[in-house]
């Protein structure tokens, strides 16, 4: 469409039929250029110096001066139609031609690289986390405590006699020489001890941490577990607020469909002392009860050890496994994917349990 | 402790269809817990009846084995067969092959017919075998499932059995039966017998209880019996170790006899293994009456009987044949001969009853829990005896409990009692409790009403007097575990049921929230996963070569550590004084698992002994001790701050498509120790860092402004990486976080933002190579003055242009000013100042 009419005669601005043919014949080829670089050669050939309505337009001055106005307004016209019919294929192809690039640009998003690597929080860390805020937000405080320990906060504060059978139910791991009686607390207890000297009463705390048995690691052992204890001090404290505290708690970390069960046990350190069991209705092999923990009133004479008058105060205290409850909650079948680090463990819990 | 449900229902109302799980599903409600069933119909099912061998043909065979062709008969003489099935004999005449040869033709045994099954899943069907069709088997002891005895097939004449033709031999040998195995808590000593199940079944289940102690009748008053005396001249604690000691004779039995198969049966389902007429009647009697007891050859002992402490040094050879050694606070049984016994643990081999024996003294003692625990503990003897007498024994039962034994000893071992016997020591104090009226109410948030408190007590043996102030409350001689109002209070709500006990929901007091270093280890644990990096929980047991490598920059100096008196093993015989050999043990089991890029951290407490260890004595309990003793408790522990730390192999994104993974290296252990300094909001000084675990001109040392050193950073060592058998280039960085936490800006105070122009300068400098381009940077910061809005290396360049053993540093400088826009020339001449302190210190030249 570069040819510009060669030979033919230069229309005359008052013959309208010519005029008209010139512009059809200009705005075909606009519609006709299938490319901007087309469309530019057509723009040229049409609208250009040497085009026919060009030359027709400047054929106007060499009118008299009656028919100037008719023909302005002819070819005013005219070349308004072909500017348009120009610039709308101008947007049009410019459109077709951005809709080009970004079809071009196209990637296989399946096939993309992961640059990042998404971390994982170990899930007893998580969970330890979780216990700890629905306590908090019970007006509850976090105590913390040594993992290497005194015997006297491990056992003889909490009433465990030297002699009795009761010690050698938590099989401890002693540290040396023994002459310093020092061991590796067996319970998140001690800190119970330490925040009962260390605080102003009443008392609400809860006690997360790590704890260490001899026990051989196997699919339902580990040397090495978590707990969380609570302990609350306070007046008039009596079983029914433990059975509350540990039901809003099951709750929480449950549902509120959760149910719990205390059947009688024996601790050095709480007399009456409860095993706590929670109703499970996903277990596998069917719904059943679960033991989850321990808990009781606060034997007075772990009061006593720690200066505050039983007959004044009385409190109560629990204790549970965290391994234990991921186990359950989380249907984890053997303790050793907690312990052994293998990254699948902790990467398929990402940041939340 | 494993209770047979047939002795059971001697004393409590258990119904007849009830199974093991039944009974335990009554006990847990008084809090013993179940552990297991026992059950032999679980494995062995028959027909199993009693046949008489009518016939023995014996035929050699050619691998030089005789095997008996035998006709049994398994129905009364004269009756037809009324079993029917597969291989059984419409005449009641079987015939059996059998292998065993110690029967003879006459004999009554156990005959499993076609269709019965054995332990280990045996079915028995007719079989040819020996060019018979055998229809049977003549069973041993071990093939029923009931003992050790392989020697030949049991003959129901050597037990003492005669039983009819075609009798149930399952119910004659007590097949039926089954035990509930149920947890005795240790303060529960009384449960270590059917006598105190009995009772809390009976607790459980409302229903009534008869006291296997009522059914036995011994004398109120013995006298003249064997010489004992109780002579401990050195009490543990004030008490003394023997408090009761009585001793019975029964003269004339026969050691030999055959134990009856329901006692066999019922100690068996219990646990424990038959062993003579004479040690089961004892064995039977301590799990009936839970009071361990002992018989003598009375014809082995010689003179009076002493209960004394051993003199140090002094031997006993103990029952089970071993020699040992005794220790001054050991009780002991003595004779004239020396020791017999060692008190409440275990007796000696020398006066132990044998198949000779006919004349037995029987012993019923009462011992001190602490003496019996001490001892059992330093001889490693767990024995029935000591599980009970450590746990405390009833005092009144002893008597009984020795009557009990004469009894079976005159019916089953055809011996005559002495009427003289032996009863000395003096009868504890009996204890009482005042129990204030509303106490257990206010403890439990039940209202108990007095028919709940008395009715509850008294079922559990107490004997309760009222009061307007309460209840006055003597414990039963059986519960030792009842001291105080709380145990009374224990009691009164487990007898009513801890499922009646109501929820309230006690309201703490407005609480503080998260400790600010509770949330700064949270927000550095989560600053670590958030960078890609995966938490880790190792154990904190290492060797001692992994802390002297990890715990201590300088090479060869031996790391402080906590030691294990009784580790896992002796490789994990310390606890750590770093966490990078813990991640490094993960590490590799993660690589033997097929996944070699890895980033692992773990927070975690390490244990760094100083001078002070512990302390050498322990207070008594139930006494707040002194601020100076609690002083030394708390300082005794061992310093333990939390330390974090990371271990990074290979590289740091998998390869993909137009991706190519970077190999983590050095600066990304360092970067990520900036994290964990950027998260807190703590400045961190990094210099070139010198720690045996590192590479030595790849490690960074990492301290606050104050100076103090707290981690290292960089690239593992070549050499320990290749020792731990770890992927070259390996990286590592470990911090106190501890430390960072408390180095943390309380509160920090805003800066000005100003909004007046950048004026942005580069600059580049050319320094000696072993300047570090971190403290040319610190200089230009300190020459630049406070125009100075941020500095930063962006280049190094050593080469070309530059003269041997120096490099150019570029640095970007960022200038602005808080209160005007800046000229050319103001920018210009901090640039300079910057520039100045760089060649003043260093000699930095402009490029």
């Amino acid at each position: 469409m570069t040819e510009t009419l060669p030979g033919a005669a230069v229309p005359n601005p008052l013959d309208e039929a010519a005029i008209t043919a010139a512009v059809d014949q200009a705005v075909a080829a606009i519609a006709a250029a299938a490319t901007l670089d087309e469309l530019k050669a057509v723009r040229l050939a049409h609208t250009g110096e040497k085009s026919a309505l060009s030359l027709a337009n400047r054929e106007i001055g060499a009118l008299p001066k009656d028919q100037k106005a008719a023909a302005g307004k002819l070819m005013g016209a005219s070349r308004g139609r072909v500017n348009k019919a120009l610039a709308d294929r101008t947007a049009e192809l410019e459109a077709e031609n951005d809709a080009r690039i970004l079809v071009e640009e196209t990637v296989d998003v399946t096939a993309a690289p992961r640059r990042r690597r998404a971390g994982a929080r170990h899930p007893l860390s998580t969970l330890q986390d979780r216990v700890a805020d629905i306590f908090v937000g019970m007006g509850w405080e976090i105590a913390e405590g040594p993992e290497v320990e005194s015997e006297w906060f491990n056992f003889d504060a909490l009433n465990f006699k030297p002699d009795h059978p009761a010690r050698d139910m938590q099989d401890t791991f002693f540290v040396e020489p023994p002459e310093a009686h020092l061991l590796m607390r067996t319970h998140t207890s001690p800190v119970q001890v330490r925040s009962m000297l260390e605080r102003e009463l009443p008392i609400y705390v809860l006690c997360p941490g790590k704890v260490f048995r001899t026990d051989e690691l196997d699919a339902t052992h580990t040397p090495v577990f978590h707990q969380f204890e609570g302990l609350a001090i306070d007046k008039k404290l009596s079983m029914a607020d433990l059975r509350g505290t540990l039901e809003h708690f099951a709750r929480q970390m449950f549902g509120g469909e959760a149910q719990i069960r205390l059947r009688p046990n024996y601790f050095p350190f709480t007399e009456p002392s409860a095993e706590l069991d929670i109703w499970h209705p996903g277990a596998k092999g069917g719904p059943s009860w679960i033991e989850w923990g321990g808990c009781g009133m606060v034997n007075p004479n772990v009061l006593r050890a720690a200066g505050i008058d039983p007959d004044v105060y009385s409190g109560f205290a629990f204790g549970m496994g965290i391994e234990r409850t991921l186990m359950f909650r989380n249907e984890v079948g053997d303790m050793r994917d907690m312990i052994e680090g293998d990254v699948r463990f902790s990467e398929h819990f990402g940041m939340e349990i | 402790m494993r209770i047979p449900l047939s002795w059971l229902r001697e004393f409590a109302q258990v119904p007849a269809e009830a199974t093991a799980e039944d009974v335990m599903a009554e006990l847990v409600k008084v809090g013993l817990e179940e552990e297991a069933v026992h059950r032999p119909t679980d494995t062995i099912q028959g027909p199993i009846v009693v046949g008489q061998v009518l016939s023995i043909v014996k035929e050699p065979q050619t691998n030089g084995k005789t095997i008996n062709w035998c006709q049994v008969r398994v129905v009364p003489e004269g009756q037809q067969q009324t079993l029917t099935g597969e291989g059984i004999d419409p005449s009641g005449v079987q015939g059996i092959i059998c292998g065993a040869h110690n029967f003879v033709e006459g004999d009554k045994v156990v005959v499993t017919l076609p269709g019965a099954v054995l332990p280990g899943d045996f079915h028995i069907s007719a079989r040819k075998t020996y060019g018979h069709l055998s229809a049977g088997m003549i069973a041993s002891v071990r093939e029923l499932g009931i003992g050790e005895d392989h020697d030949g097939i049991l003959v129901l004449s050597r037990i003492g059995l005669d039983p009819e033709l075609g009798t149930d031999a399952m119910e004659l040998l007590g097949l039926y039966d089954q035990a509930a195995e149920i947890n005795v808590t240790p303060d529960r000593s009384y449960c270590f017998s059917i006598r105190g199940v009995a009772r809390e079944y009976a607790h459980a289940t409302g229903t009534e209880f008869t006291d296997p102690a009522s059914k036995v009748h011994a004398p109120q008053v013995l006298s003249g019996g064997y010489g004992v005396k109780l002579n401990d001249d050195a009490p543990i604690y004030g008490k003394p170790g023997c408090d009761r000691f009585v001793a019975r004779t029964v003269r004339g039995v026969d050691a030999t006899r055959p134990t009856p198969p329901w006692m066999t049966s019922r100690l068996r389902l219990a646990g424990i293994r038959s062993i003579s007429l004479p040690v089961d009647i004892s064995n039977y009697v301590m799990l009936e009456l839970g009071q361990p007891n002992h018989c003598y050859d009375l014809d082995k002992l010689s003179g009076d009987i002493v209960v004394r402490r051993a003199a140090a040094g002094e031997k006993i050879t103990t029952l089970d044949d071993k020699e040992r050694t005794l220790d001054a606070e050991d009780l002991l049984i003595t004779d004239a001969s020396g020791p017999i016994g060692i008190a409440g643990v275990m007796g000696g081999a020398h006066t132990e009853v044998s198949d000779s024996t006919t004349n037995v003294l029987v012993e019923a003692a009462h011992f001190d829990e602490v003496s019996i625990a001490r001892s059992r503990r330093r001889h490693k003897l767990p024995s029935e005896a000591s599980k009970r007498f450590e746990r405390g024994v009833d005092w009144q039962v002893a008597d009984v409990a020795a009557q009990r034994v004469v009894d079976l000893l005159v019916e089953l071992a055809g011996g005559t009692a002495d009427e003289a016997g032996t009863d000395v020591g003096t009868a504890p104090d009996a204890v009482t409790i005042e129990l204030p009226a509303g106490y257990a109410a206010a403890r439990i948030g039940i209202d108990f009403t007095e028919d709940h408190i008395v009715t509850s007590l008294e079922d559990l043996g107490a004997v309760v007097e009222t009061s307007a102030a309460g209840h006055t409350v003597t414990a039963p001689s059986w519960r030792n575990d009842l001291e105080t109002k709380d145990d009374l209070t224990e009691e009164i709500a487990r007898l009513v049921g801890y499922d009646k006990i109501p929820a309230t929901l006690p309201v703490a007091p407005p609480g503080r929230g998260l400790t600010r270093v509770q949330q700064q280890r949270r927000r550095l644990i989560q600053a670590l996963a958030d960078a890609g990096l995966t938490e880790v929980l190792a154990y904190p047991f290492v060797s001692k070569a992994a802390n002297d490598t990890f715990g201590v920059p300088a090479e060869g100096a031996a790391r402080m550590a906590l030691k294990l008196a009784n580790p896992i093993s002796e490789e994990h015989g310390f606890l750590r004084t770093s966490i990078l050999p813990g991640l490094i043990e993960v590490a590799k089991r993660n690589h033997s698992r097929g996944f070699r890029d890895l980033a692992l951290f773990e927070a975690g407490l390490v244990f760094l002994p100083g001078e002070q260890l512990g302390t050498a004595s322990i207070p008594p309990l139930g006494v707040k001790p002194g601020d100076e003793v609690l002083d030394a408790l708390y300082d005794g522990v061992p310093d333990q701050p939390l330390h974090l730390a990371a271990v990074l192999t290979g590289h740091d994104s998998p390869a993909a498509p137009g991706h190519a993974p970077r190999a983590w290296d050095w600066a990304d252990a360092l970067d990520i120790a900036r994290v964990a300094g950027d998260v807190l909001g703590v400045d961190l000084v990094v210099t070139q860092g010198r720690h045996q675990a590192f590479h030595p001109g790849r490690a960074a040392q990492i301290a606050l402004r104050t100076g103090e050193v707290v981690g290292y950073a960089g690239e593992l060592h070549p050499k320990l990486l290749a020792a731990y058998d770890m992927p070259a280039r390996s990286v590592a960085l470990e911090l106190n976080a501890d430390a960072l936490f408390e180095a943390a800006a309380d509160v920090i105070v805003a800066r000005h933002i100003s909004t007046y122009p950048v004026a942005t300068q580069d600059v580049a400098l050319v320094v000696p190579q072993d300047v570090p381009a971190g403290e040319v940077l610190t200089a230009l910061r300190e020459g630049a003055g406070e125009l100075l809005e941020d500095v930063a290396l962006f280049d190094v360049y050593a080469g070309k242009g530059i003269e041997d053993g120096k490099k150019s540093l570029a640095f970007s400088l960022r200038f602005r000013a808080d209160d005007r826009t800046l000229t050319a020339d103001e920018a210009s001449a901090a640039r300079e100042g910057a520039v100045a302190a760089a060649h003043e210190r260093f000699g930095a030249v402009q490029r």
